[in-house]
């Protein structure tokens, strides 16, 4: 990793940041309705997204070797078992983090 | 700056005070543990100061994305920024100089304080608004540097800390299922991201999925329109 690299994708993902938190008070600050499409794809994404991104996560994990994905699988059950539990945010990640390593440097060596 | 703004604001930041600086620190600690130094979380909890994308930025830098799948990821990852200003448009007027960094400290957490928490009758809005934006910057930017620091002088085994992240994601999708009781867009979400990480492999596979998910999406616009609930 180069610091011009680093530099170079903090920046862009600043400026996109700014964009989605900017952009309703540049197009409808003035009153008007924003198109039903982007409402929809509002409602609809979020879900979506996230799931795709507990998959980037967990893109590398290999099912053929080493641990099987095991200490993914029950860190993944463990965030999710607690979050449906408790409802504490920190609580689901905290408690899912320490487990997964206590899996990966105890259990699954 | 108006100091009995902050004292007003103070008492109803103090829940995002507790998460904003332990998952900070979460954060912090996979950011060294990842090799990036103390002074890019300061940079980036100062300018981006988002923190699932944050978490997602570790994610990308480690593995060498595109500047395009970085900015991809990160404009789907923030869509819902764009209801939170429209419901805040009316209550931001008025608010002067202020408004520029009201509108850039708007995180979920801010949101939710700025929409809920009763505004003081003898503080003026738009100072107590600036206040409680400040105050949450304030605590994140604090969480991340120590967790940075913090890890660049641990000596116990951080293997495994990565998955805080996995873990945050979890959370986000578990809480977004539950809001909606429709279960279809999160099992089009996993279903493109599968399907496409078998075909690409790890390395390519964001963009194809993020190109179904959205397609599919808006193809079962009409469906899916009758069922789920407005924002």
């Amino acid at each position: 990793m180069s610091g011009n690299y680093i530099l170079t994708v903090i920046l862009v993902m600043a400026v996109v940041t700014l964009l989605t938190r900017a952009l309703p008070f540049f197009l409808f600050d003035r009153g008007g309705e924003p198109p039903k499409w982007i409402c929809y794809l509002g409602n609809v994404l979020p879900p979506a997204m996230m799931a795709l991104l507990v998959v980037y996560c967990l893109r590398n994990v290999d099912l053929t070797a080493g641990s099987h994905g095991l200490p993914e699988l029950m860190g993944v059950a463990a965030a999710a078992g607690l979050h449906l539990w408790k409802g504490n945010t920190l609580l689901s990640i905290f408690g899912a983090t320490a487990l997964y390593m206590v899996l990966v440097q105890a259990v699954f060596v | 700056m108006n100091f009995r703004a902050f004292r007003a604001a103070f008492p109803q930041t103090v829940p995002v005070m507790a998460g904003y600086l332990a998952l900070g620190v979460a954060y912090g600690l996979l950011m060294s543990s990842a090799g990036l130094s103390v002074w890019w979380t300061l940079l980036m909890s100062s300018i981006i100061y988002a923190g699932s994308g944050q978490f997602l930025a570790v994610s990308l830098l480690t593995g060498g994305a595109s500047l395009a799948q970085a900015a991809l990821l990160t404009l789907v990852l923030h869509f819902r920024h764009l209801f939170y200003g429209l419901s805040l448009i009316s209550r931001f007027q008025g608010t002067g100089w202020r408004k520029p960094y009201l509108i850039f400290g708007l995180t979920d957490e801010t949101y939710a304080l700025l929409t809920a928490a009763p505004v003081p009758a003898e503080i003026p809005p738009q100072d107590f608004y600036f206040a409680v934006t400040l105050l949450d910057q304030l605590y994140w930017v604090t969480g991340s540097v120590l967790g940075s620091t913090i890890g660049t002088f641990i000596t116990f085994n951080t293997a495994g800390v990565d998955f805080a992240m996995t873990a945050l994601f979890v959370v986000l999708l578990v809480d977004q299922v539950k809001k909606q009781e429709d279960r279809i867009p999160a099992a089009i979400g996993l279903g493109c991201a599968l399907l496409s990480l078998v075909l690409f492999g790890g390395g390519s596979f964001l963009i194809p999925a993020l190109a179904a998910i959205t397609v599919l999406l808006l193809a079962g616009r009409g469906k899916m329109e009758r069922r789920v609930s407005p924002p």
